[in-house]
């Protein structure tokens, strides 16, 4: 990937100057879903494996995006334990030659959270066959250690369940995740506005993944960027060290101004 | 685990109407005022009441549908494998008594079906049948489902009740969905719209579904036909069957149907009319309610009604339907075989290019059977 900037992200050894993920879902057409990636600047494209037909070069997802501008990220979207996860991923590996995979065990469709207990174990055995994992999580800073332990290769906490635009509703437990970790939070999923990823880049998280957000603004190109922006804004202001946030005014010293008063 | 036998056992269609009617204003309002009504509030949602609010609810539901499906509609189509039938429906072109030529296609005369749509851009495919075990039982349907498969993303059946065993070995084969209408939730009006065969029975179709359920089928398909009680009642009860089922059966996803009458000739007719309007209502109504479902309208709906639907808060069309066994590839066995009529009968193509025109992707692939655990 490219080097382009001096800031990059490094995900098990390679380097992405972009800090934001796309999906591919939820969007009009190929051609916009397309553009709208574009627009974003994204090197990293997720895509569910129950969507696209990576055996078929003309599937039209596949078709639509220039490969050679991102790393396509297959996911396990659907999957409702680790065996459906695990014949997902294999497949991707067996049929298209895809070595990372973000793993996704979502076992009630009304919700769509990821299940702690199938996503390690469905991670633990990926790892062991030699998959790449990216594991789409809860913001658990427990979970989200022991999937470092295992070897995942970042944790995707979510921001707040997936589709709902809801912004940064796990903010403390992401803050703990990010403080935590020795490989890359990625937040993952309810992030509904640029200023919602400017924020979780503000916080410290390496990178975010939007999909809905985009693809169904009225127009996704524009919202893309926009996004693009919001990210490079975000890391921006982290990279510069904010200003810390008082709980109270601190205006003067009332209450050790007196150790001064006889100097 | 309350079934919703013992639900509906407990809620007579008097009393459903009665609440139904009595629903104020101001009920619809505070339920509209909630991010997301309960069911308590169908009963407000589908009244005459709401009517005043339908723009606002049409809004939300196409809101919702946005955020949880997307700008996407899945395109699916029937594959009708027989027309023998042992009922005696009022309202079904397949009942016993009628006669028409009855036709049971041979495995290969499926696969050729199936080859067909997957040529034309259809890889969901929903088998149906009638109810005639001698002639087209689970053992011949199973077989029918390992051969289509190949040529399918997802491959759902539209069959006779069945039981937990008979849907697990539906599953073993490569079936994700399950589809059973009740027709009508209403038991006495059931009872004189089918007089004989096994579908008399009320509770053992009602049941089914949770049958189903229990043996882990991926989509539950459920709705009644319109056209055969008030609407509004059967709509409720619908509501609160939803209910019951994603309570049950929180790994299912739910699907709903509003399949309207379409009288086949000296079959009964429309006992109760149900206007556009009245299927808006339904349709936004049960999109706030249940904002994961599937909402699936079929081509017995007019293709200009059909194309105004779309951005409602549907996410799962038929295209190019064909309602007898055989009837794909020009080899229909002739034109009073089929279970009704469509009424849109646009090529599939033409259907995938309204849905891209009114700003949908349309999806032909939304399922791989690499989820499932099949056996060869």
């Amino acid at each position: 990937m490219s080097k382009a900037n001096n800031d990059p992200l490094i995900i098990a050894g390679e380097e992405f100057s972009s800090r934001i993920f796309v999906g591919t879902g939820k969007f009009s057409s190929p051609k916009i879903m397309a553009e709208a990636i574009l627009a974003s600047g994204t090197q990293m494209v997720t895509a569910a494996l129950r969507r696209v037909d990576i055996s078929d070069p003309s599937d039209s997802i596949l078709s639509a995006l220039d490969l050679s501008k991102y790393k396509l990220l297959p996911n396990t979207s659907g999957a409702r334990n680790a065996q459906e996860a695990l014949r997902l991923a294999r497949l991707a590996r067996a049929v298209g030659g895809f070595n990372w995979i973000k793993l996704e065990v979502t076992p009630e469709p009304n919700s769509l959270l990821p299940d702690p207990v199938e996503t390690y174990e469905a991670a633990k055995v990926l790892i062991k066959e030699g998959f790449i994992v990216l594991p789409y999580m809860n913001a658990d800073p427990i979970l989200a250690r022991k999937l470092e332990d295992i070897g995942c290769v970042t944790v995707m906490p979510l921001a707040a369940p997936i589709g709902t635009s809801r912004g940064l509703k796990t903010k403390d437990q992401l803050a703990m995740i990010i403080e935590q970790s020795s490989v890359p939070v990625v937040v993952d999923a309810g992030l509904g506005l640029p200023s919602h990823a400017a924020e979780s880049m503000e916080m410290g998280a390496d990178a975010v993944l939007v999909n809905t957000a985009i693809a169904i603004a009225d127009d996704p190109i524009a919202m893309a960027n926009a996004f693009k922006l919001g990210v490079e804004a975000g890391r921006k202001a982290f990279l510069a060290g904010p200003a810390r946030e008082s709980p109270v005014a601190r205006a003067s010293s009332p209450l050790t101004g007196f150790l001064r008063d006889d100097e | 685990m309350t079934g919703f036998n013992d639900i509906i056992n407990r809620l007579t269609p008097d009393i459903v109407s009665f609440k139904i009617e009595a629903s104020s204003t101001a009920d619809v309002k505070r339920a509209l005022a909630k991010s997301k009504p309960s069911v308590e509030d169908a009963y407000a949602l589908f009244s005459h009441a709401a009517l005043p609010f339908l723009e606002e609810m049409a809004e939300r539901s196409r809101a919702i549908t946005l955020k949880r499906f997307g700008r996407t509609i899945i395109l699916y189509a029937p594959i009708y494998l027989s027309n023998y039938c042992i009922n005696e429906c009022a309202y079904c072109g397949f009942a016993v008594h009628r006669e028409i030529t009855r036709k049971l296609l041979t495995i290969d005369e499926a696969v050729a079906q199936a080859e067909y749509l997957s040529a034309e851009g259809i890889r969901h495919f929903l088998l149906v049948t009638g109810e005639a075990p001698r002639q087209c039982g689970l053992g011949l349907i199973g077989k029918v489902v390992k051969a289509v498969r190949q040529k399918a993303a997802s491959v759902s059946v539209e069959i006779f009740p069945c039981g937990l065993k008979g849907y697990n070995n539906l599953i073993q084969a490569g079936v994700d969905g399950l589809t059973l209408y009740q027709e009508t939730y209403d038991k006495d009006l059931y009872k004189k719209l089918h007089p004989s065969g096994p579908k008399q029975n009320f509770v053992r179709r009602l049941t089914a579904i949770e049958k189903g359920g229990h043996a882990g089928f991926r989509s539950l398909g459920i709705g009644f036909l319109l056209g055969l009680a008030p609407f509004r009642t059967d709509a409720l009860y619908l509501a609160l069957h939803c209910d019951c089922l994603s309570r049950s059966f929180p790994q299912s996803r739910l699907a709903i149907s509003f399949p309207r009458l379409l009288p086949v000739s000296e079959g009964l007719q429309v006992l109760h009319n149900v206007s556009d309007v009245d299927l808006v209502q339904m349709i936004a109504a049960m999109r706030l309610l249940f904002p994961d479902a599937e909402i699936v309208i079929s081509t017995r709906e007019s293709a200009k009604l059909r194309d105004h639907l779309l951005p409602l808060g549907i996410t799962r069309i038929s295209a190019g339907s064909r309602t007898s066994p055989g009837g794909y590839g020009g080899a229909c066995i002739d034109a009073e075989s089929g279970q009704f009529e469509t009424e849109d009968r646009r090529q599939i193509s033409e259907v995938a290019e309204a849905v891209r025109k009114a700003g949908y992707d349309v999806v032909t692939k939304d399922f791989d059977p690499a989820f499932m655990d099949i056996g060869s």
